[in-house]
């Protein structure tokens, strides 16, 4: 499999301005600014409720930011619809996987190459998700709703991968899996980071997550209070004490 | 005697084989609207009748030849079913079920009232007999069997539609998450224009093969509007091959029942059989799986 090489982390993909965001009268993001380069796996903890989620849907539209300004390779895009992200090569693992449970795997992996620009890859991108998850391929003509939560998440990353983004924006993919279903799942993306994709993450489980990251952002109650590479993280006094019960 | 008895029943069976082929792609384009959009079009028969007024006007007020009405009339009706969803539904896709079910009955005394202010209530005949033949002592009727072999075409044109394109995958998947479906960069709205826009093709197709076999005039949906709506219901609403099944076990309850009694005890039976099912089975013959 052949990740998209990109240069080394020099030329920023993804940069988000004093993003601003919520539900309806309810604020959830306030003045939000971090950037992800190419090539990078960049991952933002925090607590549950601390707007992770809420970012991750800013960042594909799918609300509408109040205030701010996102752009994905120099070029602002946060007055597109959401429908038109994925074609600037955002694809995004949503929480809780959202896969179509009464689809096979392979409708399911079918519908991430619905781009025009993707369909003429799909046999190829198949191939490609099918070396990554070989349990995939065993799977691909079993209704997706029917399989253990930790083949629906490789389900869910394999079709975001059929869309070919430059991008991969995964929301919690270890909610709710076994420990040891867990470890495999952060192995995926550490071996994707590896192979040159570039990744943002949401997280709770912090410790794991910063294993395979390169850099973090901690996001409490809408805000970006601390950043830094993963190491630095994990070492910052308020993190551990906050979160790692050390 | 007990030999004539028999081919008559078979002629019966075979009859109600060709009718359930018919009613299957009638059922078609309204289940498949109501499966992705969740909302019942009361007036699917009428766009058909509005499709046979085309046909025969274009036929025979025009002069048009049949194989020229036939595809236009496809693709009005297309643009009919098109138009009712963006004028129509989309106003009201967020309305209670029974707001939306009266606006589409609205559409359907609007589209009764027209088609009489445009061509009165006579009944129009295209002028067209296809003939039919004899297979032993039974005779089948010409029109129906052509409607049989269209309908059944059509129906696998929308199988591997629905199956094999992405646009199709994408029909399949609207219902089962809508709000995700632009991480997939697909536009909700346009998903449910093209599928509004292929019921209406349906429904455009089903008036080709009806105006063959029957008179139009204003008040035929009524005729085979509730059949084609109680077929839906009885196959699960929206479960596609729920309805294929029902619509044939539907006709064979019109056609054998009528056979062993009289015509209208044909339709008797059908509607006890379906009264029967939805207390037996409330969600439909083949119950559609329910979401995960």
């Amino acid at each position: 499999m052949s990740g998209p090489h990109a240069n080394p982390a020099t030329d920023t993909l993804l940069r988000i301005d004093n993003l601003s965001a919520g539900y309806g009268a309810f604020q959830v993001l306030f003045d939000v600014s971090l950037e992800v380069k190419a090539g990078e796996s960049v991952a933002v903890i925090g607590p549950n409720g601390a707007g992770k989620t809420t970012l991750l849907r800013a960042i594909s539209k799918l609300i509408e930011p109040t205030a701010g300004q996102l752009h994905m390779a120099g070029q602002r895009y946060d007055g597109r619809p959401a429908h038109e992200v994925i074609s600037l090569g955002i694809a995004q693992v949503p929480e809780g996987r959202r896969l179509f449970p009464r689809l096979t795997v392979e409708d399911n992996l079918r519908m991430g190459a619905f781009l025009p620009a993707a369909r003429a890859h799909f046999a190829q991108r198949l191939e490609m998700v099918y070396a990554l998850f070989p349990r995939m391929k065993e799977r691909r003509a079993q209704l997706a709703g029917t399989m253990s939560g930790g083949e629906q998440q490789m389900c869910a990353i394999g079709r975001a991968l059929m869309s070919g983004p430059r991008l991969l924006l995964l929301d919690e993919p270890s909610a709710g899996l076994a420990p040891v279903v867990v470890q495999s799942i952060f192995e995926v993306v550490r071996k994707m980071s590896a192979e040159g994709y570039t990744v943002l993450i949401v997280e709770q489980n912090i410790q794991q997550v910063l294993k395979v990251v390169d850099r973090g952002y901690l996001l409490e109650t809408g805000r970006i209070h601390a950043s830094g590479a993963s190491a630095d993280l994990l070492a910052n006094d308020s993190v551990r004490r906050a979160y790692l019960g050390v | 005697m007990a030999s004539i008895f028999d081919i008559f029943f078979l002629e019966a069976v075979l009859n109600g084989l060709l009718l359930g082929g018919l009613l299957a792609l009638l059922s078609l384009g309204l289940n498949l609207i109501f499966g992705v959009i969740d909302v019942v079009w009361i007036c699917y028969a009428e766009l058909i009748m509005v499709g046979m007024y085309a046909i025969w006007w274009l036929h025979t007020q025009q002069g048009w030849p049949l194989w020229m009405a036939m595809p236009t009339c496809v693709l009005f009706v297309g643009a009919l079913g098109a138009a009712m969803h963006q004028f129509v539904i989309k106003p009201v896709l967020a309305a209670e079920p029974i707001n939306q079910l009266l606006v589409t009955g609205g559409v359907l005394f609007l589209l009764q009232a027209v088609t009489t202010m445009a061509f009165g209530v006579e009944f129009r005949n295209l002028g067209v007999r296809i003939p039919g033949f004899a297979v032993g002592e039974m005779s089948l009727s010409g029109a129906r069997m052509v409607a049989f072999v269209a309908a059944m075409l059509a129906i696998a044109g929308a199988y591997l539609f629905l199956n094999r394109t992405f646009m199709g995958t994408a029909i399949r998947a609207i219902s089962q998450d809508r709000a995700i479906m632009p991480l997939m960069g697909v536009n909700p709205s346009r998903v449910y224009l093209i599928t509004s826009a292929i019921g209406g093709g349906l429904a455009g197709l089903a008036a080709c093969l009806l105006v063959l076999q029957y008179d139009v005039h204003p008040a035929i949906g009524l005729s085979f509007g509730p059949i084609t709506f109680l077929i839906c219901v009885l196959g699960g609403l929206g479960n596609l091959i729920g309805g294929f099944v029902a619509a044939f076990v539907f006709a064979q309850f019109i056609s054998v029942g009528g056979f062993f009694l009289q015509l209208e005890w044909g339709y008797v039976l059908a509607f006890a059989f379906f009264m029967a099912t939805m207390f037996w089975k409330p969600e439909g013959l083949l119950s559609k799986r329910r979401k995960a």
